[in-house]
């Protein structure tokens, strides 16, 4: 008998920041103290708070240590397991209160979240199938196995339960169109391509509890009478597959994939795509050429995929997140999982809460909570005491709510509303530091390089819109310019056949919507109130503060400071490149070296039009 | 080259389907694709060498030119972006002298830019091969990439 557990977290985060070696360092400790046989360790899957790892959470007392390296291990065995004294200096720190807190479920990041998809991940070791049954793993797929088709059908149609990779269609209206689509072979395909740059929400479910995904497949396989599956995943997510992998092989030896299903004579297999780099293969129809071997460009729909869809039968595509649910819907019933949420968005979402928050890292919280919410009691608020500025949701397609909107509750329909979108989960908070402009400009970067190229306001003019931003934050906006950002926006979102192209402007959109003072400011004074567009800052030595110890001097890859030690050094405007290597540089305590964004000087702007032309207005 | 290739198509039947999966075994084998190597594997599923062309250059995953020993990967999904990418980018640049998708002179690194790796939570994030480094700045950056380069010769890799 073991006397106590301790969770190591194995995500992707974690590893990185060293936990394989926490382990060995762990196995090595307690042989040395005799313990191997009273403890055991389990390397789950992803806490969501990979910021904080390696995490190391000591059961059955709860203790949750963070940010834990391979040396701090001999201390926790020898103070803490042998002794029973806390290592107070790896407890959870509260950003806001400063307090430590010793028990994870006391923790603000995790007390306000509700984790139903995720109610695995973290908690068993994801290559032991056994941890998931004990944890009511599988029990979905036996109810599903003694009821129709219809009835699976209509559960899920009662739970409310709606889409998690985009755009929110309702999962049971959809199974329905794929039972009632005539065919002797019909596919299952999980879409695992994650391709918002910024989100990990299903790469951390697919390595945190693979067989909640597999039971998910089996369960719509029932439900819409298909006996084969395919997972695409992003071949950036080699533990992910790996971990996939080791799941399909356990389900196998355990009859719960394979041919006659635990005696039902339901058959099901699983299969693995690895996608090849191209975010628009998570485009359901292309990503269906992809498995095809073709070239991933999204084809006119309908026909829709659960008509005709792969190798031209009746599919079903449904995101991890959604698969994921399926399971607890089957076993706790419809009801139950309707309990959670709003009038229109069931049960809970999974975010990747990133940028400029104390906490980032994977939250699952129930629809309807506010997005202050997140931001500020599970996210902990802004590092280092900046304002918030706005919270991005729903990646390249979404849009940014600023902090009037703060108040907004989180569901597909109020965020829709809001010119932002729900999104695969990908919410990234920025501050007062991060120029709204130079947000949009990136994301178009973007979607006009992952622009499949077929539909020509997709491909052109996502390239003219970049062109524009682009220029506006180096300072070369032209007045008009805002309007024709507008104008092309218009363009692009009717003229494109796919999602990519419909949703490409909406970060431009939503920015100008709520930051329109922003673009104004760069197009008209030439100043980026956020000193982030390089072409528009302008870097100074301030004489009275300047010490003279000619750091900067060193730092200047071009040479544009000049100055003897001890005396203040000067800078040289016309050499200078805007690199801010001088900031970084200069001691924090002395801040010599300032940066502003003034307006440029005019003269730039020789190449007016003539008189008479309204090109530019 | 021809007997690397017999290896890889060894365990695929040469349908049209498996274009994919092939050409990213081939990519494992070789470190890149050259020319003949994708003629061979349009012989090999049966067909055209244009249709193989046209899904090699489509996917970013697929490389024509070949690549340095080590390939480094800077995260610029959004979360690293707003956290500093960019600054990370030019370091990179400057100190490898090469731009996206170029490869050092003496063949050690190749610099590639990413979205999102998964590791948001410690932005700015690269990868150089399979390790992943987090929380970076300019400085840690430059000591990480002079630190890799200094124990890869050591360990006589190159
Ligand atoms: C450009 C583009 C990229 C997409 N990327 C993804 C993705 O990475 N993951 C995903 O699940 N859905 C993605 N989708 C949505 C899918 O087309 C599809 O709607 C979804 O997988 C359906 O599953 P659901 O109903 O369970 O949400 C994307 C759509 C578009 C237009
Ligand atoms: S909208 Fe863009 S990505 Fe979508 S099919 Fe058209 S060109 Fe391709
Ligand atoms: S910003 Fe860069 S180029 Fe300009 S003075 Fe400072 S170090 Fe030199
Ligand atoms: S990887 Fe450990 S908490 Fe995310
Ligand atoms: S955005 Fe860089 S790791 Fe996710």
């Amino acid at each position: 008998m073991y006397e106590r557990h301790i969770l190591i977290c194995a995500g992707t985060g974690c590893i990185s920041s060293g936990a394989d070696k926490v382990e060995e360092a762990l196995i090595e400790s307690l042989k040395e103290h005799n313990l191997e046989d009273k403890v055991r360790i389990i390397m789950s899957g992803c806490h969501g708070f990979c910021e904080k790892g390696p995490l190391f959470i000591v059961f059955p007392e709860d203790i949750f240590y963070c940010g834990v390296q391979a040396e701090d291990v001999p201390e926790i065995v020898e103070e803490y397991l042998v002794k029973g004294n806390l290592v107070e200096r790896l407890l959870y720190k509260d950003p806001v209160t400063g307090e430590q807190v010793i028990n994870h479920d006391k923790i603000m990041f995790y007390s306000k979240q509700k984790r139903l998809a995720l109610r695995n991940c973290g908690v068993i070791d994801p290559e032991n199938i056994d941890e998931y049954i004990i944890r009511g793993g599988y029990r979905g797929l036996k109810k599903a196995l003694q009821m129709s088709p219809e009835e699976v059908v209509n559960e899920v149609k009662a739970s409310g339960l709606r889409g998690r990779g985009g755009a929110g269609f309702p999962a049971g209206a959809k199974w329905q169109f794929g039972l009632s689509s005539p065919g002797d072979q019909k596919y299952i395909v999980c879409n695992a391509d994650e391709g918002d740059p910024g989100a990990f929400m299903d790469r951390s479910t697919l390595e945190g509890d693979p067989h909640a995904v597999l039971e998910g497949m089996l369960i719509a396989g029932k439900a819409i009478g298909a006996d084969e599956g395919y997972i695409y995943v992003r071949s950036e997510y080699p533990l992910a597959i790996k971990r996939l992998c080791t799941a399909i092989r356990q389900a196998e030896e355990y009859g719960m994939l394979g041919n006659n299903i635990l005696d039902s004579g339901f058959n099901f297999k699983v299969k693995i795509k690895e996608g090849a780099g191209a975010f628009v293969c998570g485009e359901e129809t292309a990503l269906l050429a992809s498995i095809e071997g073709k070239r991933g460009v999204p084809r006119h729909r309908p026909p829709f995929p659960a008509v005709n869809g792969l190798w031209e039968k009746p599919t079903i595509i449904n995101n991890v997140e959604t698969l994921a649910n399926v399971p607890l819907i089957l076993r706790r019933g419809a009801e139950d999982f309707a309990s959670v949420g709003t009038e229109g968005s069931k049960g809970t979402k999974v975010f990747a809460l990133t940028g400029k928050v104390n906490n980032t890292g994977l939250v699952e919280v129930p629809m309807g909570i506010s997005i202050r919410e997140v931001v500020f009691d599970i996210g902990g608020g802004i590092r280092f005491g900046k304002k918030f500025k706005a919270a991005q949701i729903g990646g390249p397609s979404g849009g940014c709510i600023p902090e009037e909107h703060l108040d907004l509750p989180i569901d597909f329909d109020s965020l829709t509303a809001a010119g932002a979108m729900m999104g695969s989960g990908g919410l990234v908070v920025v501050d007062e530091d991060t120029c709204m402009v130079d947000m949009a400009r990136y994301f178009l970067s973007f979607t006009k390089k992952e622009s499949c190229g077929q539909c020509i306001p997709c491909r052109l003019g996502t390239d003219q819109m970049y062109d524009i931003l682009e220029a506006i934050t180096e300072g070369k906006g032209k007045p008009g310019d805002v309007a024709l950002l507008e104008e092309l926006a218009s363009a692009v979102k009717q003229g494109s056949m796919c999602g990519l192209g419909q949703t490409a402007p909406n970060p431009v959109l939503t920015t100008l919507r709520y930051f329109r003072d922003e673009y104004e400011a760069h197009v008209k004074e030439k100043r980026c109130p956020a000193l982030v567009c390089k072409a528009l800052l302008q870097y100074s030595i301030d004489e009275e503060k300047c010490i003279g110890c000619q750091r900067c001097i060193k730092a200047c890859p071009v040479d544009a400071i000049t100055g003897e030690k001890k005396q203040p050094h000067e800078l040289d405007q016309e050499l200078c490149t805007q690199c801010g290597a001088c900031f970084d540089a200069c001691p924090k305590k002395v801040g010599a070296v300032q940066v502003l964004s003034e307006g440029l000087p005019e003269v730039e702007e020789a190449e007016e039009c003539e008189e008479g032309c309204k090109c530019h207005n | 080259m021809q007997e690397q290739l017999n290896s890889v198509f060894a365990s695929y039947q040469g349908e049209k389907n498996e274009l994919i999966p092939v050409l990213q075994d081939v990519q494992e084998e070789l470190g890149y694709l050259p020319e003949e190597a994708m003629c061979e594997v349009a012989r090999f599923v049966r067909l055209p060498e244009a249709k193989v062309f046209g899904v090699a250059t489509f996917y970013a995953r697929f490389h024509l030119e070949p690549r340095g020993e080590h390939i480094i990967r800077l995260c610029c999904g959004t979360a690293c972006h707003v956290r500093g990418a960019t600054k990370i980018a030019d370091k990179l640049k400057t100190m490898l002298d090469v731009d996206v998708g170029e490869t050092t002179e003496n063949m050690k690194f190749t610099y590639e830019e990413v979205a999102c790796i998964g590791a948001c939570g410690l932005a700015p994030v690269m990868t150089i091969d399979d390790k992943t480094f987090g929380k970076l700045d300019p400085d840690k950056t430059e000591k990480t990439i002079k630190k890799f380069d200094e124990d890869s010769a050591e360990g006589g890799e190159a």
